[in-house]
């Protein structure tokens, strides 16, 4: 069986059921044993701006997206103009055939930039700005197109099933245009059907009605169109294979681990995390008493961090979920809980900034903010999940270092990670451990401190509530027991047993949580977060050709396994960043930390992910000798 | 075994000026702690930052001396974390109305069951006299080298606004009438709010002991001065409200913004407004997580020799394909 790998892409207005589509299109490919990797990009906009959702399919593993598409699926002009361009030559179009007349200016969501570049593109191809002269040079590059009225469907569905209501029922536009896609990509209608059961599951009205839409649809697709040139398989499904979006894996690790109190404020892309955690607040744990997590919408950020270090300090594992603009706001709190030894965990889903930057694109742009956010000098962990999966097992590794080592904890997520749909193996919270670190349960005698001196200059850590371990904490320098203390000596001691925790946190961390080896070249890429998928999927294609590139995944950031690094780079020629950021944040990190610098740097910043063709082409005109020392990347709509 | 008044007391030095009002808020809040007998492990002092900040590092109970204007935040975090701990947060007007007035709204609107004291001078005391948010337009304190040209802002009033289930005020040298006020706004089930007008002697010179006890108002007829703070409960004022009908609170609301708005001869303590009918968060929270006040997040068991106990499968199986 030859192997499959195609890129379905659905656009539509945001609020017109796209994301809709594609988790059906996803669940209905899955449901055949296929992989899914779908990302949803969309405007900080809820109604009326374009919005599309890019699922690639394939019968092998695959952790990226491509540049290009397969089959795009439009039922509004908007989806056509904005990406018929990147449309594979083989590749096809359906989209809704009433449409064809109108003209680019007819489209206000179009913006002055995108028509600009289109017109030009269009007149070097000798076409009229309209849906049908982009069609026709389409066809002219062997595009095949399906025109499908949808208008049309909807009424003869009424007319068939008698049900007038269904005539004017635009909204399912969307059910009917995945079911003609999957009928001409040839899916089994079983599948299909399913899926839309699971979508709708909560209304069963609604999800007989659009089983009845999707079945309709998907039998014109077979009966009034030739079969589209390449049919999806169906494979044997492995078994325990999830279909999740990038949020819901740190929800369900925070669960998992025992984080029991999470506060936030909302924002892009972070608030989904939370919202998650709420909605499955009440939880089974074995052998025990239900276990529930307290889920707080705070009044800003500020207050958002402030109430997991209160909470924290009763013993509880807290965290909060945030973005760029509200981490910000969180800065000085982070160095209180640094000063005081607070364990807290700060889940940083980054987006593109500064200031609100692209609200709801992706970008790796926080990297030394969040090592440097915070007056003065406090030690902190920053470490960086690359995708999903990592993101469930990182979140209960977040925790045992904040708790371990009484600190603040940032671990790094993304927009794309965030709004990424995959399929990944069940999540195994068996191979989760839970370190408490010196968390009292109890103290027998008077005389505790807080911060009373040990060998490893860990305290054992009292909590609220507790008999015997009254502490103070301010956010001024204290003494012992966390009394201001302004003494030169006791300056000393407090700094540098806090800095020491870093150290330690270097020595104990195991060396493959810190960074991994991908292998060794004399071509090294480095990088870090979701930058990984695109990197991994771009050096098997780079292998294919003969190329063979090294990668080394940074997952601690902060302490910099310089040593780790250092040993793994020694073989190593050329050093290649790849990150999504303008300024090569980890590069410099490099830069800062090794006695060599980085040799060239892959850079993408327009909030678009990288695709894996872009980390292959780039990489190989490094190797060929052809690239400057930075590349910009810029692929996407 | 029983706490006397001594036990809430730390031997950490007091730096605060001769005669600043501050001292008599802690003895209060000291003396309150003793005659109600809360175990010292079982109350936690949070504290702003400014001179009131410190507040915490002599009351010897759990202490926790927060960021400026971020009292509210880390209390209440505590506190819904472990509802058995009896909390009071304390700061001052700059640190509560000023950097942190965003929280004071908000808290209102929770209602999580603690006390929230606002030592109320007038002045940023610790960044040397400044003019607070409750400083009246046009007066002049010590070191402002030009009158303040901003309204104050009402403390009882911004509290009855925004949800606060306990409105009082008390004055820092009636340590004996604070004390009482404190005791009922912890027995309170709600967030309460105490409002402590607080001499400092240092740089207020304008709200000082001898300003209140009306000194500079000398009844004509008798020759005596006239003080400007009286008692509600002298006066036969009502603050609770009764029934759960709006005319009800309509009217105890009223009452309470009303006398709220005294000010340059009269001054009210007291209980303004009290309403035990509005749930506390806790009862909420316990109206979704049933048995979070038995087993609130600060004593839920999470694992077992190192492995997690939750049990996570149903929600795997929702995304299983
Ligand atoms: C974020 C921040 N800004 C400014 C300060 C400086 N600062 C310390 S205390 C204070 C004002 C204190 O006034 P108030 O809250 O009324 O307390 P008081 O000293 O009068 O008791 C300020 C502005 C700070 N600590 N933190
Ligand atoms: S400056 Fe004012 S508030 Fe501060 S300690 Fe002195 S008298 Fe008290
Ligand atoms: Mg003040």
């Amino acid at each position: 069986m030859s192997s499959i790998d195609l890129t379905w892409v659905i656009g539509g207005p945001q609020g017109g059921g796209v994301e809709t589509a594609a988790n059906i299109f996803a669940g209905a490919c899955a449901g055949c044993g296929l992989k899914i990797f779908g990302k949803r990009e969309y405007y900080s906009n809820i109604k009326g701006e374009h919005s599309y959702f890019g699922v690639r399919v394939s019968d092998k593993t695959i952790r990226s997206n491509v540049s290009g598409i397969t089959m795009l699926v439009g039922f509004d002009s908007e989806t056509i103009f904005r990406h018929v361009e990147d449309v594979f030559d083989d590749g096809a179009i359906v989209y809704e055939s009433e449409l064809t007349g109108m003209k680019m200016d007819e489209v206000h969501t179009l913006d002055a930039q995108f028509k600009e570049r289109l017109k030009k593109y269009l007149t070097s191809k000798n076409k009229p700005f309209t849906i049908q002269g982009l069609l026709d040079e389409a066809k002219e590059r062997g595009i095949t197109l399906y025109p499908v009225s949808f208008r049309e469907i909807l009424a003869n569905l009424s007319d068939e099933t008698k049900n007038p209501k269904i005539r004017g029922m635009f909204r399912m536009q969307n059910v009917l245009a995945v079911s003609v896609s999957l009928g001409l990509l040839g899916l089994p209608p079983d599948t299909l059907l399913k899926s839309v059961g699971t979508i709708f599951s909560r209304k069963a009205e609604i999800a007989e009605m659009n089983k009845v839409a999707a079945n309709y649809a998907y039998n014109l697709a077979t009966v009034k169109y030739s079969k589209f040139k390449y049919q999806l398989p169906q494979i044997p499904k492995e078994e325990h294979t999830m279909l999740v979006q990038g949020f819901q894996s740190t929800s369900l690790g925070k669960i998992a681990c025992g984080c029991r109190f999470q506060s936030y404020y909302p924002i892009t892309p972070a608030s989904d995390e939370s919202v998650f955690l709420e909605s499955n607040e009440i939880f089974e744990v074995e052998n025990n008493r239900p276990g529930s997590t307290l889920v707080v919408q705070t009044e800003d950020e500020i207050s958002a961090i402030g109430m997991i270090i209160g909470a924290s300090l009763t013993g509880t594992r807290s965290s909060t979920s945030t973005s760029g603009p509200g981490f910000s706001l969180m800065a000085e709190a982070l160095g209180w809980a640094g000063i005081n030894e607070v364990p807290i965990v700060v889940t940083l889903y980054q987006r593109s900034g500064p200031s609100t930057g692209l609200p709801t694109r992706h970008g790796q742009d926080d990297l030394l903010f969040a090592i440097h956010a915070g007056h003065g000098d406090f030690p902190r962990i920053v470490y960086a999940s690359g995708d999903t999966e990592e993101g469930f097992y990182d979140t209960a590794k977040c925790f045992n270092f904040a708790d371990v080592y009484q600190i603040p904890v940032i671990h790094m997520m993304d927009k794309f990670i965030a709004s990424t749909v995959s399929t990944v193996p069940r999540f195994d919270s068996t191979k989760i451990t839970i370190q408490r670190g010196k968390l009292l349960e109890k103290i027998e005698d008077a005389g505790y401190k807080r911060f009373t001196p040990s060998p490893d200059g860990i305290s054992p850590r009292s909590r609220l509530g507790l008999e015997n371990g009254i502490f103070w904490n301010t956010g001024d320098e204290s003494d012992q027991e966390g009394h201001i203390s302004e003494d030169p000596e006791n300056r000393i001691y407090k700094m540098d047993k806090r800095a020491h925790k870093l150290d330690l946190a270097l020595e104990q961390i195991p060396k493959e949580d810190q960074a991994i080896n991908y292998g060794i070249s004399d071509f090294c890429i480095i990088s870090w977060g979701s930058a990984k998928g695109p990197i991994l999927d771009g050096i098997d294609m780079l292998k294919k050709e003969g190329y063979k590139v090294g990668f080394i995944q940074i997952k601690m950031l902060h302490p910099f396994p310089t040593g780790y690094v250092q040993s793994l780079l020694s073989g190593v020629k050329t050093i290649i960043d790849i990150e999504a950021n303008q300024a090569g944040q980890l590069g410099s990190l490099f830069n800062e930390h090794l006695d060599r610098k980085v040799d060239y740097y892959i850079l993408k910043y327009t909030g678009r992910p990288m695709t894996c063709n872009e980390v292959f082409d780039s990489v190989k005109k490094i190797i060929d000798n052809k690239a400057e020392k930075k590349q910009v990347l810029t692929y996407g709509v | 075994m029983a706490s006397n008044l001594a036990d809430y007391k730390t031997e950490v030095h007091n730096d605060w000026c001769p005669g600043c009002g501050d001292f008599g808020i802690v003895s209060a809040i000291q003396m309150a702690l003793a005659e109600m007998q809360v175990p010292r492990h079982k109350a936690a002092i949070f504290s702003g930052v400014g001179c009131s900040g410190k507040t915490s590092h002599f009351i010897n109970t759990y202490g926790v001396h927060t960021l400026h204007g971020r009292v509210l935040a880390f209390s209440q975090g505590a506190k819904l974390a472990n509802p058995e701990m009896t909390i009071i947060a304390a700061g001052g007007d700059g640190d509560g109305l000023g950097i942190g007035a965003g929280h004071f709204v908000a808290a209102g609107r929770r209602n999580v069951d603690m006390t929230y004291i606002i030592f109320n001078n007038g002045v940023y005391g610790l960044t040397k006299g400044q003019a607070s948010p409750t400083l009246k337009l046009g007066l002049k304190t010590k070191s402002l080298p030009e009158p303040n040209v901003n309204q104050s802002v009402n403390p009882i009033a911004l509290a009855i606004a925004s949800g606060y289930t306990f409105v009082a005020r008390g004055y820092a040298y009636d340590v004996r009438q604070l004390k009482d006020l404190i005791i009922a706004a912890v027995k309170h089930r709600g967030l309460s709010f105490l409002d402590v007008l607080q001499p400092c002697p240092t740089y207020n010179d304008i709200n000082t002991r001898d300003w209140f006890s009306g000194l500079d108002n000398i009844d004509e007829m008798t020759n005596k001065p006239m003080p400007r703070i009286y008692k509600l409960e002298d006066t036969g004022y009502d603050p609770l409200v009764h029934i759960d009908s709006p005319e009800e609170e309509n009217e105890k609301l009223t009452q309470a913004l009303i006398k709220s708005n005294e000010w340059d001869s009269k001054i009210p303590t007291g209980i303004f407004y009290k309403n035990e009918i509005i749930a506390p968060y806790d009862e909420r929270m316990a109206g979704r997580i049933p048995n979070y006040l038995e087993n609130p997040p600060a004593y839920q068991e999470i694992s077992s020799g190192g492995k997690s106990i939750t049990n996570i499968s149903k929600m795997l199986d929702a995304l299983e394909i």
